[in-house]
């Protein structure tokens, strides 16, 4: 497992002897694809071709598409009722669905401040203290990663018929509020927690399905830095204790810092994670202030009416907002690569 | 290497705490699932109360209600097919981009990946558009309307299209650590191309590809997203959705949707405990990569 856990540090070591051994071997010990036989070219070239095409065919196909059928009107039916429209359905999201677009927006992003300013810290914080090996450290492991292997969309019905149920589920029990007429319908309020300018804010009922989100997104930070934890050098922090620093200490000025790689993992998944949103919203029946991006996108799917362009539009937005993220993944992932 | 044993005690109660109230709705569910309704919804205390009786009926009428031998076998048709084919496509393109220099090594590597990164919802118009318009042999199975969109055929590409980013690129690590020469001795005894990639790579990355077919069987067991747009036909839905057709427009009986969401998610439990460290090293692979 701790090979399977650190390929990279294998990776450089065993190109490092073959290049030393070897130094007219093509770079980093990889035969050149030039050297291949006719036939064993044409197999190689199937076994990339077949899989990228289906790969750029089903993805990335889709994804110059929406970029470009954002500036349309096509409804989706028939090719020659298609006209550009340039930058109108901006205009009109920016305009129109002002309301929709900018309460999905700030939804997206609450998503995102909850899972950063809690969940990530409490991952973090469980794995520092599990990496201590106290005792029961493999039941709690397993307590905490459990809800990651559920869908958000089961975890959803999970919550719904357990923790929110007005007439028996856990908050209301303890609240003492279970009497017809006294209960609380935590799904169904769309009264906000924090208002921020006028009707934009917080509504209860959103925050009642981010909370689902933290108790898993928890445990998924924890099995990331778990493993991150494992290969920091032990005497990096035995020399931060010999100086001295007390454990809050150590964490911030030697652990948190080496592991530089594993935070950038977090911070984009935390990222996707957000703007990803749709299973639990859509499973909870999107109730009145619980829009996102993703159910803004798929609605003209969905719903009645058909509309690719402004559809599209939103999915533009989706791509812009991740984009920048998973650029700087790509680079911080691939830049001392050899691949 | 903790300072104190103050510190310790602490600890260990924060983790208790924790650990009691991630377990809530998990035990919820459990003990909500064996009580009739009436029972739990008339008590103040809720499902907390001592129980009178303990039955199985949320079950079976969960199973029947959801129509959940149907949705199971839908799922299972299309999870067993998606896993293996996203394991074979980015096995070889891994293998390919591991153990051959070529110019588009990093691009290819990197398209794959970052594909496995964008929101499903971002492509999910243009998509859609392309799955209603690819007809399908009338031979084949499970499609409803004759198109792409509507067929397992459909969703099983889709799954294999987005998870063979993450694969390739996790494999492609792996493969990296293998050692150079096995290719090179191959060669020499004159083993072709596809041998030493089936016969000599591919043995050797059965940990990888063991800990990535956990993983992907959970994640394409749960999909729910693209089931639900790509489909839609409520028979052919896989089993996540069913759990819908078990609460009612004006009444819902949670017990019942606890006893279905505890059918539906027994075998994502029964793997999780059987391979616990395939799942997690999967998870860590990815990320530890950097």
């Amino acid at each position: 497992m701790t090979s399977l856990q650190h390929p990279s540090d294998a990776a450089s070591s065993s190109d490092a002897t073959v290049s030393e051994a070897d130094p007219s071997s093509p770079r980093k010990g990889r035969r050149r694809y030039s050297l291949l036989t006719g036939n064993d070219r044409r197999v190689l070239q199937a076994m990339v071709g077949v899989p990228t095409f289906l790969h750029v065919s089903l993805i990335w196909v889709p994804a110059i598409c929406t970029f470009l059928l954002s500036f349309t009107n096509w409804n989706g039916f028939r090719f020659d009722n298609m006209e550009f429209v340039g930058l109108r359905n901006y205009k009109q999201l920016f305009t129109v669905f002002e309301k929709d677009l900018y309460e999905a927006l700030l939804n997206n992003a609450w998503v995102l401040i909850f899972l950063f300013v809690i969940a990530t810290p409490l991952g973090i914080l469980v794995a520092y203290i599990l990496d201590k090996n106290l005792r029961g450290t493999a039941v709690y492991q397993s307590v905490f990663y459990f809800p990651v292997v559920l869908s958000l969309a089961v975890v959803g019905f999970i919550w719904k018929s357990v923790i929110y149920s007005p007439r028996q589920g856990v908050l209301n029990v303890l609240l003492n509020r279970t009497e017809e007429g006294n209960q609380i319908s935590w799904l169904g309020d769309s009264d906000q927690v924090i208002t921020l300018v006028s009707d934009y804010g917080l509504s209860k009922n959103f925050l009642a399905i981010i909370a689902p989100m933290i108790w898993r997104h928890v445990g998924y930070i924890m099995v990331l830095y778990l493993a991150g934890l494992k290969a920091v050098d032990p005497s990096l922090r035995e020399a931060a204790a010999i100086d001295g620093s007390n454990e809050w200490q150590s964490f911030k000025n030697v652990v948190f810092p080496s592991l530089k790689p594993v935070n950038i993992v977090i911070l984009v998944i935390t990222v996707i994670e957000a703007l990803r949103v749709f299973d639990i919203i859509d499973v909870l029946n999107n109730p009145i202030g619980t829009d996102v991006l993703s159910i803004l996108v798929t609605e003209s799917i969905l719903g009645e009416s058909s509309n690719v362009g402004r559809g599209s539009a939103y999915g533009v937005m989706l791509l812009m907002l991740c984009f920048g993220f998973v650029v700087w993944y790509l680079r911080s992932t691939f830049r001392e690569d050899d691949a | 290497m903790i300072s104190s044993r103050r510190n310790q005690i602490i600890a260990q109660v924060f983790l208790f705490a924790m650990a009691v109230l991630w377990m809530l709705p998990i035990l919820g569910m459990i003990i909500s699932s064996f009580r009739p309704y009436a029972e739990t919804s008339t008590d103040p205390n809720g499902f907390f109360s001592w129980p009178d009786t303990l039955t199985l009926d949320n079950f079976r009428n969960a199973w029947a209600r959801g129509n959940m031998p149907r949705h199971w076998f839908v799922t299972f048709l299309v999870v067993i097919p998606a896993v293996i084919l996203v394991l074979f496509f980015s096995s070889m393109v891994a293998f390919a981009v591991s153990r051959y220099s070529w110019k588009f090594n990093i691009a290819l590597l990197m398209l794959f990946t970052a594909g496995n990164l964008l929101p499903p919802q971002s492509i999910i118009q243009p998509l859609f558009q392309i799955y209603n318009r690819i007809p399908l042999p009338e031979f084949a199975p499970y499609s409803n309307s004759g198109e792409l969109r509507g067929s397992l055929i459909g969703l099983i590409l889709i799954h294999v299209a987005f998870q063979s980013g993450f694969c390739t690129f996790v494999l492609s690590n792996y493969m990296k650590t293998l050692p150079k020469e096995l290719n090179e001795a191959a060669m020499v005894d004159g083993a072709s191309l596809w041998r030493q990639y089936w016969q000599i790579v591919m043995p050797l990355t059965r940990p990888a590809l063991g800990a990535l077919a956990t993983l992907e069987f959970a994640w394409i067991y749960n999909d729910y997203f693209w089931a639900v747009v790509l489909v839609q036909k409520g028979n052919d839905l896989p089993i996540t959705s069913s759990l819908r057709n078990l609460s009612g427009e004006f009444f819902t009986d949670d017990n019942l949707v606890a006893a279905g969401s505890l059918i539906v998610v027994i075998p994502t439990i029964l793997i999780y405990l059987a391979l616990r460290r395939q799942f997690i090293s999967g998870l860590s692979v990815g990320a530890s990569k950097g």
